[in-house]
């Protein structure tokens, strides 16, 4: 019984009630009480209960979260739930980021595009992650859902600015366009197929609240872009790309004064600005609504101060491809956000920016520390000095991510000390295997103290030189921990059997550059349906090993690369998911699906 | 056989791990937390009654069974199958393998985590060949500024000096040799560095505007250095001119006394005093 109208709840007069059998009643009653539920754990956990439950929950549900594009075939999908107002649906695993996958790995969205096509007319919302999107998958979407709301694509590849355009034109209802790190026109030569979507969008007022294009390579054009923030009165974010230099940004800025979150391009000026007309007004000032600030790619550092007037409001700042400026143009940044709980920031900041993060942003939340390239001459611009003065001033940080050359293990012991309400750890020593740094010894004893003293981890990952001993403390204390990275560490086997038996809550496993071999994969038999999925690469894993498993568990679908000439035994890359699907067809050459 | 009862007394009750140095892969390390007090040892054998796996899985053994002492013997009365799947060609060791690995030099893929996007976009509108005219836009003037042609058509590369904070743009393409590069670095500089001085010596004596020579022979007392499209440090004046302006990305004007600290690409064979 489809109701076109899917967002209102049905309405049941008392008659109607009263002239149905119980068991209808029954199920009316939980109708309306199932739409109270929102999250997808907990409508999962209902529908378990019992075949009417299910029933309704498949009836009722408007959001859907595929995890994993391949654990399940799209026909199932539409055929169980039929008002799916909203999709979000992840594809390739996270390591495809730092090209571990071949490029045409898969995860197609055309084939889910199709379904949903034709099952949900009323679709609003789509979100995607590291799928394949083509030009075309984007026109049908625009043809196919009429009221149609919301798209955002992270970390998607495949389309372009023609499809770009397709959307602009036909989602009338547009209120979100949002494509976060996806490399939109990245292999593009020369720009003669460039679209210009920007004016594709409709005459008269638009519905925009947010429009995010800052990794769209292409040019854009900017007065459409100004007449379009113009014509959008609801517009509350807008990240702008590289082409669009201050000028432009502060006339943007001028014409959009209520922006809460705003990307701010290039933060330079054109190549063949004269010196003397370098001189804008800066509408920083008077903006006293801007919260989140990002951007600055090609930043020119005597624009800086103009963003000194809302640095006292901001929670969110992005300074991560702020590449020119140095320490102290950062400091003297940071050291006015005394609001702050969200850093993106480079390690140009030192040590000594990391200090004064410390001593100003006492709401610090998440800091992440990013390492783009050598910073110039200095052997380690952020060490375990600055990690234990973030510790000892931001008490309430929940994320920290941090690049770095050197780390010790008294650092990140003072961390899980001083900040034990750290969700996400992740630490990435740039060089392979490097042990504390001071006094020569794994870094065992730093990952133990953060397993055992942040109670409420969930995703670690770890780097450095470390022995089973650190396994055996995530297996023992990791308890609460869903996603686990391994880089370049381990000893024995027996480091991951302690984690694939000790870490209860595990979903997500990745691992790269490890000893382990066929008897770790093996223990975790017991576990490997409860897993979202499992990546092994350049371990010590056998083809053997994936046929034998993949036959002793049939739901479980082993995906195995070998790059090498000969048909060794060792694989190169596992990459291991359960599904309840047939295994996919459109694997590249390199891939062998077995199952 | 004393390590044998110490472990089995310890197994049996909650262990807690004591946090001390030792050689990896020498202790044993029980996995007592499980509910089922499974036995490191026993897990093969579990997993033949749990799973009916029986015994055609060809895995080779774990590792770790040769590491303690006990194992082998109790694996070899339980499970004898898979002691006997022991292949010769898969050496156990029960010392770390990693020995081998952290000698192992060169990239690797993926490592360290970095999206090579992130990199491209960081120095973005540099390096993109120059748009088509249809995208220029006529800009309505603010304030008398002249109409801002987004899309020029030189080739505009930062630059850097050390001690100046302040970067700035030159135009390749508005020279053609080194020598006129090396002129305009000097007149792009010069005040700014006086500037500097100025205010960095208490109001001292004003000197005059100091010409900054010596930049392509290591003479002076800056040398000017650029960053090539593989992300190598390079001398600037080694290779032909229009080689150097198709490959430059970004320059710097370092003082001469720093050289030696920067590693500088295998191009250059000599290194200036």
């Amino acid at each position: 019984m489809k109701n076109r109208n899917a967002t209102k709840p049905r309405n049941y007069p008392l008659s109607e009630l009263q002239s149905h059998n119980p068991d209808h009643v029954l199920e009316i009653v939980l109708e309306t009480v199932l739409q109270f539920l929102t999250s997808r754990r907990d409508r999962n956990a209902a529908s378990l209960v019992c075949k009417s439950w299910w029933r309704t929950d498949a009836l009722t549900r408007s959001e859907l979260f595929i995890s994993n594009c391949y654990a399940i075939s799209p026909r199932r999908v539409v055929s169980r739930f039929s008002r799916i107002l909203s999709v979000t649906i992840k594809g390739k695993p996270r390591l495809a980021d730092f090209d571990m996958l071949p490029a045409d790995w898969g995860a197609h969205f055309s084939q889910w595009l199709t379904a949903f096509s034709t099952a949900y007319p009323w679709l609003e919302k789509v979100h995607l992650k590291r799928m394949s999107v083509t030009d075309d998958d984007l026109s049908l979407l625009g043809d196919s859902f009429a009221a149609f709301k919301e798209l955002v694509l992270v970390s998607c590849e495949g389309f372009g600015t023609p499809g770009l355009a397709a959307v602009a034109t036909k989602c009338r209802l547009l209120r979100v366009l949002d494509l976060e790190e996806s490399l939109v026109d990245i292999n593009v030569s020369d720009y003669s197929g460039i679209v210009d979507w920007i004016s594709c969008f409709p005459e008269g007022e638009t519905h925009l609240e947010s429009l995010v294009f800052d990794s769209v390579f292409s040019p854009i054009n900017l007065e459409a872009l100004e007449k379009l923030v113009a014509r959008s009165p609801s517009l509350k974010r807008l990240r702008v790309n590289g082409h669009v230099k201050i000028f432009h940004l502060y006339r943007l800025m001028h014409i959009a004064p209520h922006l809460t979150d705003l990307g701010t391009g290039s933060f330079d000026v054109p190549e063949d600005t004269e010196d003397d007309e370098l001189v804008f007004e800066s509408p920083f000032a008077a903006s006293k609504s801007l919260v989140c600030l990002s951007g600055f790619r090609d930043i020119l550092p005597e624009y800086l101060p103009d963003i000194y007037p809302v640095c006292g409001n901001l929670t969110f700042l992005d300074f991560q491809y702020a590449d020119i400026i140095d320490t102290d143009q950062i400091k003297s940044v940071v050291s006015r956000c005394h609001k702050l709980q969200t850093l993106w920031v480079r390690d140009a900041i030192f040590d000594e920016g990391l200090q004064v993060v410390a001593q100003t942003c006492k709401d610090l939340r998440e800091l992440r520390v990013y390492h783009l390239h050598a910073s110039d001459g200095v052997e380690a611009p952020v060490s375990e000095v600055g990690l234990e003065a973030i510790s000892r001033g931001c008490r309430k940080l929940q994320y920290i991510m941090f690049f770095c050359q050197r780390m010790t293990n008294a650092a990140v012991v003072a961390l899980s000390r001083n900040c034990p309400n750290l969700v996400v750890f992740r630490l990435c020593i740039i060089g392979r295997y490097m042990p504390d740094a001071l006094t020569q010894p794994p870094m065992d004893e730093g990952v133990g103290a953060i397993v055992m003293n942040c109670k409420k981890l969930t995703r670690l990952d770890v780097s450095g030189f470390l022995t089973d001993r650190a396994f055996s403390y995530i297996g023992k204390y990791g308890k609460l921990i869903r996603t686990l990275s391994v880089n370049f560490a381990g000893d024995t086997d027996l480091g991951l059997k302690n984690v694939l038996q000790g870490c209860t809550n595990l979903q997500k496993l990745e691992i790269r550059d490890g000893p382990f071999g066929d008897g770790a994969l093996c223990c975790g038999l017991q576990h490997f349906y409860n897993m979202r999925f499992l990546w092994m690469s350049s371990c010590k894993v056998t083809r053997q090993a994936c046929q034998a498993i993949a036959q002793t568990l049939p739901h479980l679908v082993l995906e195995v690369i070998n790059t090498a000439q000969d048909p060794v035994d060792d694989v190169e890359l596992l990459y291991m998911y359960r599904s309840l699907d047939k295994p996919r067809d459109d694997a590249p050459k390199l891939v062998t699906v077995l199952h | 056989m004393n390590e044998m009862t110490r472990n089995e007394r310890e197994s049996s009750e909650e262990r807690k791990l004591e946090l001390r140095l030792a050689p990896p892969g020498v202790e044993n390390w029980f996995n007592t937390s499980n509910n089922n007090k499974q036995r490191a040892y026993d897990y093969d054998y579990d997993y033949e009654s749990k799973l009916s796996l029986g015994n055609f899985l060809h895995f080779p053994s774990n590792k770790a069974i040769v590491v303690k002492g006990k194992e082998s013997s109790s694996s070899q009365t339980c499970c004898p199958k898979s002691v006997e799947l022991q292949n010769g060609d898969n050496k156990v060791t029960a010392v770390s393998n990693t020995s081998q690995k952290r000698t192992a030099p060169g990239p690797v893929v993926g490592w360290p985590p970095i999206r090579s996007f992130r990199k491209n976009l960081a120095t973005s509108s540099n390096s993109k060949p120059s748009p088509p005219e249809s995208h220029t836009q006529q800009h309505n003037k603010v304030a008398g500024k002249k109409p801002i042609d987004n899309f020029g058509k030189g080739l505009f590369v930062k630059i850097n000096m050390d001690g100046v904070p302040i970067g700035r743009k030159v135009d390749l393409n508005a020279y053609d040799s080194y020598q006129n590069l090396s002129s305009a670095v000097d007149e792009l500089f010069r005040g700014l560095l006086k500037a500097q001085r100025d205010s960095s010596s208490c109001g001292g004596n004003k000197e005059e505007e100091k010409v900054i020579s010596g930049l392509l022979d290591g003479s002076g007392e800056y040398t000017l250095v650029y960053e090539d499209n593989e992300g190598d440090r390079m001398l600037v004046g080694d290779v032909p001119w229009h080689m150097f302006v198709s490959t430059v990305k970004r320059l710097r004007v370092l003082k001469s006394t720093e050289l030696s600290a920067f590693t500088l690409g295998t191009k250059q064979d000599k290194i200036p005093t």
